[in-house]
């Protein structure tokens, strides 16, 4: 039955849908290819969610080869629940597209610019189902090559240095990576995450054990931009086309974060990883840095999305926060904020897209009066701000509410101050934004502007709406965050 | 002793700092991803060293022989060279684009060109 496949269709079906498109040689074709791939995978994705929302695990051999021997995808209620956010992120993004790209890509290169997404899509997602070390770093290159492409195609010739930055950066981080799936090998003989995770405690010599948790971590800490590696994502963000940003943005980095989580909870076993290193202590740190640090420098920024770039740096930091608190709170937190970061900055860099559009420049001081001539747009990107602060009835409000909570519970008011003091910094940048849309008289030439294209709206003003949506009915959003917790922390034992 | 017999070690070190040195220090761009490639280099031999056992021969069961060699690193090494190559490629293009767009593949220039632009 294909019902059975669908762990591997999810992978699949955007991998074959990439050399079709070359094959078709058409922008348009690809496009609605795009579409259908880009819908499919969430629907994949949304029954992968259901199959495993009771708890079961739906274990799948590639080939038939059993586990250890062949490759296994594994979904749990962890990796379901981050693939629904890449298909929500990609279907969105699949919408919205043609109309950004039109402006911003030359008309010869648009089939390989769906090419580029169908193949990061494919190695996200792949990620996020792989069960085995080795496959998951394939996956992560394959996603990560295509994104390098998908930076380079921006009309800036910036986004050339931005993208070669990024390739550097981030191979090591792969290479870190791989050094560190490497010595796993070495000390267990297998590359299963769950039958590692089993024999990693029967490893007598555990030097080569840390050295390769240190390896992993840096590396994919690398590719998550964890403050201070994240140095090549506000470049990356601010010159990518608008599509690319926004899919990057709502995907990339929290892919990554579910592979620190895998490893973390899944293979080392939580409470191991945090006695024997000071992880929690390293994490904390670097996450209150990046909240503090990379806020205060979006403050200073005069495009609009280098600024919400480095808001996307202090965001992250959020999110291992959560990891760091290491409780079935703080994860839960963690988890929960991935999804809704991953809606807000989806839906800001959406409309910021819309503005490039019409506008051209991103600069705050070309955009004086914005607010009047494009209404919906900036009205949405508002809303979105007021999520990054954490206004109550924002999906920001309900990630900051429970890492509030987990820092109570750890009994440490100093993180709950932290994490309510850097709200105000978020505050501050949204809020120049705010200025410059709605309290300056428009010029001439932004008066002639007019409002973005309805296709872009739509996806955008969805994604927005689900960032409020979600910020009042938390069931599927937490649910889902509690019980992936839940999980991490059953393997965790 | 033990210095010696883990030469294959020292070696894969040397491979890997020497690259990452090359990455950091150098500013030319194809110099920089001249070192990125010695690093992942390094990587194949990590993996395929400890593969390899004295005496053993390729796993294919036969009379007379009793030791093997794993195979599975060769093959794992195998995607991660086609990985390599294929950042390399993409790298190596990145920069002739980049030597379109500002004339120069020296770093400093590049960041100079910004500044002033």
């Amino acid at each position: 039955m294909i019902s059975s496949h669908l762990p591997i269709l999810l992978v699949v079906v955007p991998l074959i849908a990439a050399p079709v498109m070359v094959i078709l040689r058409s922008g348009t074709a690809a496009w609605i290819l795009a579409i259908a791939v880009s819908w499919t995978a969430l629907a994949i994705a949304g029954v992968l969610f259901a199959q495993v929302a009771g708890g079961g695990t739906i274990s799948y051999f590639l080939g038939s080869w059993p586990a250890p021997w062949g490759i296994e995808y594994r979904v749990d209620r962890v990796n379901a629940y981050l693939a629904l956010l890449v298909g929500v992120i990609a279907a969105a993004v699949s919408i919205y597209s043609p109309r950004s790209i039109l402006s911003e890509v030359e008309p010869g290169r648009r089939y390989l610019f769906y090419t580029m997404y169908a193949l990061c899509l494919s190695g996200l997602l792949g990620i996020a189902v792989t069960g085995d070390a080795f496959n998951l770093f394939v996956f992560l290159e394959i996603s990560s090559l295509s994104s390098y492409v998908l930076i380079a195609l921006g009309r800036d010739r910036r986004a050339l240095v931005a993208a070669y930055q990024y390739l550097v950066m981030g191979t090591i981080g792969a290479t870190f990576y791989v050094i560190g799936v490497g010595m796993l090998y070495l000390a267990t003989g297998t590359l299963n995450l769950s039958d590692m995770a089993e024999r990693l405690p029967r490893v007598t010599e555990p030097r080569a054990v840390l050295a390769a948790l240190a390896f992993i971590t840096v590396g994919v800490s690398l590719k998550l931009a964890l403050f201070p590696l994240h140095l090549w994502l506000p470049n990356a963000y601010a010159y990518a086309p608008s599509a690319v940003t926004a899919f990057l943005a709502a995907t990339a980095t929290k892919v990554s974060v579910y592979v620190l989580l895998r490893y973390y909870y899944s293979v080392f076993g939580g409470g191991a990883v945090f006695l024997a290193l000071p992880m929690a202590e390293i994490l904390l740190v670097f996450s209150l840095a990046a909240m503090f640090i990379a806020s205060t420098v979006a403050i200073f920024q005069d495009d609009v999305k280098r600024m919400f770039a480095y808001s996307s740096v202090a965001q992250i930091g959020y999110i291992t926060l959560g990891v760091a608190l290491a409780s079935a709170t703080g994860l839960t937190a963690g988890l929960v904020h991935v999804f809704n970061h991953a809606l807000t900055k989806g839906a800001l860099f959406l409309l910021l897209g819309g503005i490039a559009l019409r506008a051209g420049a991103m600069r705050l001081g070309s955009l004086g009066g914005i607010g009047r001539v494009m209404p919906l747009t900036c009205f949405g990107i508002v809303v979105g701000g007021l999520s990054l602060i954490g206004i109550p009835a924002t999906v920001g409000f309900v990630s900051k509410w429970y890492l509030v909570q987990a820092a109570l519970e750890r009994g440490s008011l100093s993180i709950a101050f932290a994490v309510v003091a850097s709200s105000l910094l978020a505050l501050v940048y949204v809020w120049r934004f705010v200025e410059v849309a709605y309290f300056r008289e428009p010029d001439a030439k932004v008066a002639a502007l007019r409002e973005a294209p309805v296709s872009m709206l739509v996806p955008a003003w969805a994604l927005v709406a689900a960032c409020v949506y979600f910020g009042i009915d938390t069931d599927l959003t937490l649910g889902g965050a509690a019980a992936a917790a839940e999980q991490l922390l059953l393997g965790a034992k | 002793m033990t210095f010696a017999s883990h030469y294959g070690y020292w070696a894969t070190i040397f491979l890997a700092i020497t690259g990452l040195y090359i990455v950091i220090a150098r500013g030319n761009l194809i110099k920089k991803l001249v070192g990125l490639s010695i690093f992942q280099t390094s990587v194949y031999l990590l993996y395929i060293a400890p593969g390899k056992l004295i005496g053993g021969t390729a796993p294919i069961i036969a009379a007379g022989f009793q030791v093997y060699s794993n195979p599975l690193p060769h093959v794992l090494i195998l995607t991660a060279i086609v990985v390599g190559i294929a950042t390399l490629a993409l790298g190596l293009a990145l920069v002739v684009r980049i030597r379109e767009a500002y004339g120069s593949i020296e770093e400093d220039e590049i960041l100079a060109a910004e500044r002033d632009a």
